[in-house]
């Protein structure tokens, strides 16, 4: 796990409650592996009185909880994760938060962080929200550090950029196009909200759904597009705008193995930021502003 | 007592092992999409009691590596399984699967050639009619023998998600995949299409729990089949009662023990492996630390509980971190239902003999296996002082795991694959 022991130059899109959040939790998780005899206050609310069996539990079910985090947010390499892996690790993060929740520590670690989401809208999930934007290989501060792969993204990441503000009174088919491999995560992100625009006729995503909504996108990466028989023809058209030779396997690894400076989630937070108020809540802007993008495709 | 009979080496990680209806052939799949098959050898006149060597039969390249480009991920070309068709005519016949795509493969023997043909040279260049004066009967001739493989079925596009598992039904017409949601039936002679039987993905993935870790049809009742989970549960399943198995005829669950409870609790509980008996009577199951014996009869718990290695207990943590986990072990019956067998780490295996109450220990590795050497019983030592010949639990090399192991369907004969190497013991001289 060395590519965690560089502080995170800058996680881009990112909020900044979450980074503090993720790398607060990294660092509590590398200082338990790896300094054994260092002492760590994590807790400052903890009495010192309080049972040492108590809080070596707590700090070790903290520790379970990152590790598990990490592993999740590792699960994006080349080939498909293993799904039984996934749901195994998600099932025992949610045990853990469950029993943090129980037990109050899990409102520590949110005030903690100055988090001024919705109580329910639990940073886990939030975690592996961000997950498909983090591709990582093995060693070295490629996780966090974009500042290396500028030269191969800039150029892309004008063009999204500015894509980004013509898709926004053009349509998006250029949005979903031209991100590469994250595309399809976005797009299920977009499939997702769809659902509830269909349901909902557009209305606002529920703050309790949110952590359900995440934990859905994670393995949302497993579905396969091409599974839906008679999809919808207006997505159809979506697809056939996609520029063939982008799949090209050299160009396709190569931006695998960098770290995507744009992904969908850098799009979106940028598009929520140009378009005025930044809600606390950011996924919930993303959504919102999923919303409105899907309304663009289905052409309501 | 086992003794070491013979052993092949093979160039890539193997990923399944099976023994066909006869125990006559072995096929074992790789990481890379091969598949080899081992032959034993007509017993030798001159040692009657020595059942033959096993030697390479036939190699073939399965499957090859694919690359979804709307997904941009890769299809592994790594074989989850193999397995046999019983035998109808002097062909063999096998189904072998990667993440994806099943295929069923034909291997036939050619050892006679044609010779003698009128109009053909012996090297195939056609002679001119015109000098044709005499005829002859073309006669057949021995040549060496020559084994084919050649692909008669691809079963593909009907799995979104990874195949864990193929069954062939006692009907020996019909077979079942199963990946992480969903179970397939389909018809050995109908490749583009399947049927859908049993389907647990929830609508909104976010509620997503648990998946399938494996299936099996019953060994006699066609429309029987079972299918395990992540949680520890197996499904029995009637395929009379309704075309989508969604409701289970039987739900097979042990409660949990309140006293062991952890974190853990749920990733041990995870079914690795479902194998029915011979006798279709009972069904055995894998989990992270044990084998469990159900009676098909009784749901509520397993008739017998065989612990594995009991003593990763109190590292589960450790197992966690470094994935062994998540580690998928296999287990087997021997021919009469008596003993199980099951792998471990270190190149360890485990057998357990039902009727005696007696388990063993016995260890996969070119030191203890030299040929016609006698298989010594190892021993982990959990705590306290270690005897001579123990091994202690921090020194298990966990990179060294028995995964896949396979037990001829009448004889006493094993193969175990470690990672790069096939082990084939015999209980014979």
């Amino acid at each position: 796990m060395t590519l965690l022991c560089q502080a995170p130059a800058a996680l881009v899109g990112w909020p900044p409650w979450l980074e503090a959040s993720v790398q607060h939790s990294s660092q509590f998780w590398m200082a338990n592996m790896y300094s054994k005899g260092t002492k760590r206050k994590f807790y400052d609310s903890v009495d010192a009185a309080t049972d040492n069996k108590a809080a070596l539990y707590s700090r070790q079910r903290q520790s379970l909880l990152d590790m598990s985090l990490i592993k999740l947010q590792l699960c994006h390499m080349l080939v498909e994760p293993n799904m039984c892996r996934s749901v195994l690790i998600a099932n025992t993060v949610r045990h853990i938060q469950e029993e943090m929740t129980h037990d109050g520590s899990w409102q520590l670690v949110t005030e903690a962080f100055g988090s001024s989401g919705p109580s329910d809208h639990l940073v886990a999930t939030e975690v592996l929200c961000r997950s498909s934007a983090l591709e990582q290989q093995g060693g070295g501060p490629k996780l966090y550090s974009v500042m290396g792969y500028d030269g191969c993204r800039e150029e892309e990441v004008v063009t999204d950029e500015a894509l980004c503000s013509v898709t926004f009174s053009g349509g998006a088919p250029s949005l979903l196009g031209t991100i590469d491999h994250c595309w399809d995560r976005a797009e299920l992100r977009m499939a997702a909200v769809e659902d509830r625009v269909i349901k909902d006729s557009g209305s606002e995503v529920e703050s309790g759904e949110g952590a359900k909504t995440v934990m859905g996108q994670v393995f949302g990466t497993f579905e396969i597009k091409n599974g839906a028989p008679g999809s919808d023809p207006a997505l159809e058209e979506l697809f056939s705008a996609v520029d063939a030779s982008y799949y090209d396997l050299d160009t396709m690894l190569t931006s695998i193995q960098s770290t995507p400076k744009m992904g969908p989630y850098n799009l979106l937070d940028s598009m929520a930021s140009s378009h005025g108020p930044t809600s606390n809540s950011s996924c919930r802007t993303d959504l919102s502003e999923l919303d409105h993008i899907m309304e663009i495709i289905v052409g309501s | 007592a086992f003794h070491s009979f013979s052993k092949s080496h093979l160039a890539d990680i193997i990923s399944t092992v099976e023994f066909n209806h006869s125990g006559e052939l072995l096929a074992t799949g790789d990481k890379g999409g091969r598949v080899v098959i081992f032959q034993q050898e007509l017993e030798s006149k001159n040692q009657p009691q020595c059942r033959g060597e096993y030697n390479v039969y036939s190699t073939f390249q399965s499957h090859e590596p694919e690359f979804d480009y709307l997904k941009s991920l890769e299809i592994e070309e790594k074989i989850n399984k193999i397995r046999w068709l019983p035998q109808k005519n002097a062909a063999q016949f096998l189904l072998s699967t990667n993440d994806k795509t099943i295929k069923l493969w034909k291997i036939s023997e050619r050892d006679k050639r044609p010779e003698g043909y009128n109009l053909k040279e012996e090297d195939g260049r056609y002679r001119d009619p015109t000098t044709v004066t005499t005829l002859r009967v073309p006669v057949f001739q021995p040549m060496d023998l020559m084994v084919e493989a050649s692909p008669r079925r691809v079963f593909a596009n009907a799995h979104t998600y990874h195949i864990n598992s193929i069954s062939v039904n006692s009907d020996c017409e019909t077979y079942l995949s199963a990946d992480d949601l969903r179970i397939n039936l389909w018809n050995l002679e109908i490749t583009d299409r399947s049927f859908n039987i049993v389907d647990i993905k929830p609508v909104n993935m976010e509620e997503l729990t648990e998946v399938i870790t494996a299936a099996e049809f019953h060994p006699n009742q066609c429309n029987t089949f079972v299918y395990s989970s992540s949680k520890g549960t197996i499904r029995l399943c009637d395929m009379r009662a309704s075309a989508l198995c969604d409701q289970h005829s039987k739900l097979f669950e042990e409660p949990e023990d309140p006293s062991n409870r952890s974190f853990f609790s749920e990733i041990i509980s995870s079914i690795s492996d479902v194998k029915f008996s011979h006798s279709g009577r009972y069904m055995m199951t894998r989990d992270y630390l044990s084998v469990k014996i159900w009676d098909l009869n009784m749901e509520s718990r397993p008739v017998e509980t065989y612990q594995v290695h009991e003593y990763l207990r109190s590292k589960l943590c450790s197992l966690y971190e470094n994935d062994c986990i998540f580690d998928k072990f296999e287990c087997c019956w021997n021919g009469n239902d008596s003993v199980v067998m099951t792998g471990s780490y270190n190149n360890f295996f485990r057998m357990f003999d039902r009727g005696y109450r007696q388990d063993v220990t016995l260890e996969a590795s070119r030191e203890s296996s030299k040929p016609r050497s006698v298989l010594k019983p190892r021993k982990v030592c959990t705590g306290g002082k270690r005897k001579k010949d123990e091994i202690s639990v921090d020194s298990l090399d966990f990179n060294k795991k028995i995964l896949h192991t396979a037990w001829h369907p009448q004889d006493n004969i094993i193969a175990v694959a470690t990672t790069n190497n096939l082990y084939i013991f015999q209980d014979k001289l």
